[in-house]
């Protein structure tokens, strides 16, 4: 069983002199997953907050191989790289073994990108695609994107007199990635580091695509104090409103379950961008909430315990 | 602008050699500052795994360095914050299990050290 | 050293990639360019070559791979057309931007809307100035030759930019000609290894690609993709002058054909140069002073060398197979755009023709050049060939 001691023992990604915000999840994110690589790690990186920050020309915080192209497209760029790799190991280009991953924001995933990661799924490349996904385009401002959340305000869909914010709720992007039968797909999140080294070492040593979402609280759009990142990632599993759990070869399994889970208000509050909801003209946004929360829950409690493959 | 390189110098495609980002002191940022107290620490590596600026540096020690209690701790231990990069999030304060690190405002600081 | 086979352009185009044996090929169908990829995984699937291939969801995401493949190491290509390369624009705008030696068979195709399969230029015009060499094929041969010498020119160390080789949709790709074709050892002794001086796959050697720049930087990077591009153009005529010693055949930024003494040449690109040197010929054995320019390198455009040799002549007429709305048609603006630093400069005139793949006649050019000599030119306003009133 892996230890934060092993974590932090390897050689960080990332280095320092990057310019996220002050209390930025990300890093521990890229560095923990790096981290659980056997083998030197090439990065392909959708444009997103982690894209920009860590290349300001010229500073570049990467000490591993690294390229960005545009935002739509990381997961075929590392289709690319997968299958040179393929080709110049077999014609005796290169001898080093290498681990390819794929980084993007949830606009560059849920969204935009979307096309190109269910392509690259499906024609089986040996990559992880990790999503940190802080639920809105946030390197740009705080806009909507198919993770945010429902009833969340957000520059181009704000809560005013006429809306309470989103009204719909966020992709499961984590079913989807597996509904294409990929050997490992899973769910994870900053605040829960060991869990995510741990199925990053699963996802590098799939046969096959791996993919995995990791919630990461944005301190500067969901607008709460810096300090308070990991504390938000951790009321977000112990609400049920972020789960943490992992689709190996098809069947479910649920890595943390709350022992009395958490109402979604402790979740909610402190974070401006649901401060609407606790007017009292959208108790019933908060109602439908955790509704919908304990549904969810109830649903996946249920794929785990039928172990039918998806 | 006159500091910076001309076109001819530049590496090509706007590649970029690895990790130049060091150059760039972050630590000008800070407003608050973590305070260590090691001797109620128990290199626990939290506040490492989580800081997001990878300010707090460690090193391996069969020695050992003194702790909580007065134990010796060994193996991988932390030391003090990196001051050159910390932004002063304040995420380490609030994680440590001990609560061996406060934040203070910088101009509390006696020295102020920010680069 | 040659055989001769009898192939469409689309094949030759294929047999062209098959002798490069390139280490990644990224396939997506669109017509007319869909035979390459067609005949190309075919050679694959045969054990023919041992190319790894990706079967992509989509242009954008055949650009990214090409692109993730080159920047890891590897001599990728991929192949393209019409609505395939205008869904892939993005991608293929920041390529040369990233400096890669990419080299992209285009089967120029006509644009939506209306949706139309057939041959004009409106496809890669649009592309032509965001930083890729384009090298235009009159007929297959030309199409299977001008891979190699795309090929070494992109990835020359003064140059290092991708480039479009591009030949006429249907007309070309899918005419069928005695294409000679060099041996197998020929082309590989003449096109070698790509050996990138850095990549990513070099784990050793990490180093960043892609990165934000900003005001102050983009410009200075910006600033070499052009050094690099006035390069290609002095790269071309070597390599060229290379190719040259294996085919027998001439590697010119532009071909003249019976351009001595004569009074009126028309300008046109690819296959209608075939067209219009038959018509040439004809009028020449009439008497007529006539002759042809047909441009092969477009980009970098070769303005000093236009302008030497367009100022002999009294009048020119520059057919365009594509529009530049609200503007000079681009082949048009190019050969107006050379003749600026010139005392002496002929008339001009400019046509369009052929959108949406409509034929273009002997007939028809044949009534371009009595127009041009007759003198009754209009440098403002372009012409229509073949447009019903
Ligand atoms: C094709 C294209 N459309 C829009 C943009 C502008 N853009 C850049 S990043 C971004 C949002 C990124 O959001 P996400 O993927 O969630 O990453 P985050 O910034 O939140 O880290 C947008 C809209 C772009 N660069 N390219
Ligand atoms: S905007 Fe949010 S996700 Fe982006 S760097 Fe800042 S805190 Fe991190
Ligand atoms: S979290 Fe606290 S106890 Fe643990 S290593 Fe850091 S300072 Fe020491
Ligand atoms: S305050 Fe933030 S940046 Fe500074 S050491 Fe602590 S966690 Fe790192
Ligand atoms: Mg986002």
């Amino acid at each position: 069983m892996a230890t934060i001691q092993e974590i932090v023992s390897r050689e960080t990604p990332l280095a320092p002199g990057h310019r996220m915000c002050a209390g930025c999840g990300i890093s521990p994110i890229v560095n923990t997953v790096v981290a659980a690589s056997d083998k030197p790690v090439i990065i392909a990186n959708a444009t997103s907050c982690l894209e920009v920050t860590t290349t300001i020309y010229p500073f570049s915080a990467w000490k591993i191989p690294w390229v960005h192209l545009t935002f739509e497209n990381a997961a075929a760029v590392a289709s690319g790289i997968e299958t040179a790799y393929k080709s110049l190991k077999k014609r005796g280009k290169i001898t080093d073994d290498v681990n390819i991953l794929a980084f993007g924001g949830d606009g560059g995933t849920y969204d935009i990108g979307f096309q190109a990661l269910s392509g690259a799924l499906e024609r089986g490349h040996k990559f992880m695609y990790v999503v940190y996904d802080n639920e809105g385009y946030m390197n740009t401002g705080n806009q909507r994107s198919g993770a945010t959340p429902f009833g969340a305000s957000t520059t181009t869909v704000p809560a005013g007199t006429h809306s309470f914010g989103k009204p719909q709720w966020r992709k499961n992007i984590v079913e989807i990635a597996a509904a294409h039968r990929i050997p490992f797909t899973a769910q994870a999140a900053v605040h829960n580091l060991l869990d995510l080294y741990n199925k990053a070492k699963k996802g590098f040593g799939a046969d096959g695509p791996a993919f995995m979402a990791v919630l990461q609280p944005c301190t500067t759009n969901w607008h709460y104090d810096s300090e308070l990142t990991i504390a938000y990632s951790r009321l977000a599993s112990e609400t049920n409103f972020w789960p943490l759990y992992e689709v190996e070869n098809g069947k479910v399994h649920i890595n943390y379950k709350p022992k009395e889970r958490k109402p979604i208000e402790e979740f909610l509050k402190g974070q401006r961008r649901f401060k609407h909801l606790f007017k009292p003209e959208n108790k019933h946004v908060i109602e439908e909430m955790q509704k919908m929360i304990d549904e969810e829950w109830e649903r996946l409690l249920q794929l785990e315990a039928a172990q039918v493959r998806f | 602008m006159a500091d910076k390189k001309g076109w001819k110098d530049l590496m090509r495609g706007g590649d970029l050699p690895a990790a130049t980002s060091v150059q760039y002191k972050t630590g000008s940022w800070r407003s608050l500052r973590p305070v260590f107290d090691p001797s109620n620490c128990i290199h626990c590596m939290i506040c490492v795994s989580y800081c997001p600026d990878m300010a707090i540096p460690t090193k391996k020690t069969d020695e050992g360095v003194t702790g909580k209690a007065g134990r010796v701790y060994k193996g991988i231990v932390r030391l003090e914050t990196d001051f050159d990069y910390c932004k002063g999030c304040g995420i380490c304060a609030t994680e440590c299990p001990t609560k061996c690190i406060t934040m203070i405002r910088e101009e509390e600081t006696v020295e102020s050290s920010s680069r | 050293m040659s055989v001769t086979k009898p192939l469409t352009g689309a094949q030759a185009t294929a047999e062209a990639m098959r002798q490069i044996n390139p280490d990644v090929v990224v396939a997506y169908p669109i017509t007319p360019q869909t035979p390459v990829v067609e005949f190309f995984s075919e050679f694959v699937a045969n054990g023919i070559v041992d190319t790894e291939t990706i079967p992509v969801e989509s242009e954008h995401s055949a650009m990214s791979a090409t692109v993730g493949a080159a920047a890891a190491g590897a001599r990728a290509m991929c192949a393209t057309s019409s609505q395939g390369l205008a869904l892939m624009w993005e991608v293929v705008a920041a390529t040369p931007g990233l400096r890669l030696p990419i080299v992209m068979p285009v089967v120029n195709r006509a644009l939506s809307a209306p949706i139309n399969i057939h041959c004009d230029h409106s496809d890669s015009m649009g592309a032509a100035t965001i930083g890729w060499m384009q090298i235009f094929s009159e007929n297959a041969q030309e199409a299977y030759e001008n891979m190699f010498l795309a090929l070494k020119i992109a990835e020359h160390p003064d140059v290092l930019l991708p480039a479009m080789v591009l030949q006429d949709g249907f007309i070309t790709s899918h005419g069928v000609e005695n294409v000679k074709v060099l041996g197998d050892g020929i082309v590989k002794a003449f096109v070698g290894d790509r050996n990138p001086d850095r990549y990513l796959l070099d784990v050793k050697h990490p180093y960043t690609i892609g990165p934000l720049a900003l005001p102050d930087y983009y410009f200075e990077i910006k600033r070499q993709q052009e050094e690099a591009m006035i390069n290609a153009k002095r790269v071309y005529l070597e390599v060229g002058n290379e190719l040259s010693r294996l085919t027998g055949n001439k590697y010119p930024y532009f071909e003249e054909y019976r351009t001595d003494g004569a009074e009126a040449v028309i300008v046109v690109l690819s296959s209608a140069a075939g067209t219009a040197k038959d018509v040439v010929d004809e009028l020449r054995n009439e008497g007529k002073k006539v002759g042809l320019i047909k441009p092969i390198l477009f980009r970098p455009f070769p303005y000093k060398e236009m302008r030497e040799a367009l100022v002999k002549f009294a009048v020119v007429g520059v057919l365009d197979r594509s529009m530049s709305f609200g503007s000079y048609d681009p082949l048009y603006a190019d050969i107006r755009n050379s003749l600026f630093e010139s005392e002496r400069k002929p008339k001009l005139q400019s046509y369009v023709f052929g959108l949406g793949g409509r034929d273009i006649f002997k007939s028809e050019i044949r009534q371009v050049f009595n127009e041009l000599l007759s003198g009754n030119l209009d440098s403002e306003h372009h012409k229509y060939i073949g447009l019903r009133g």
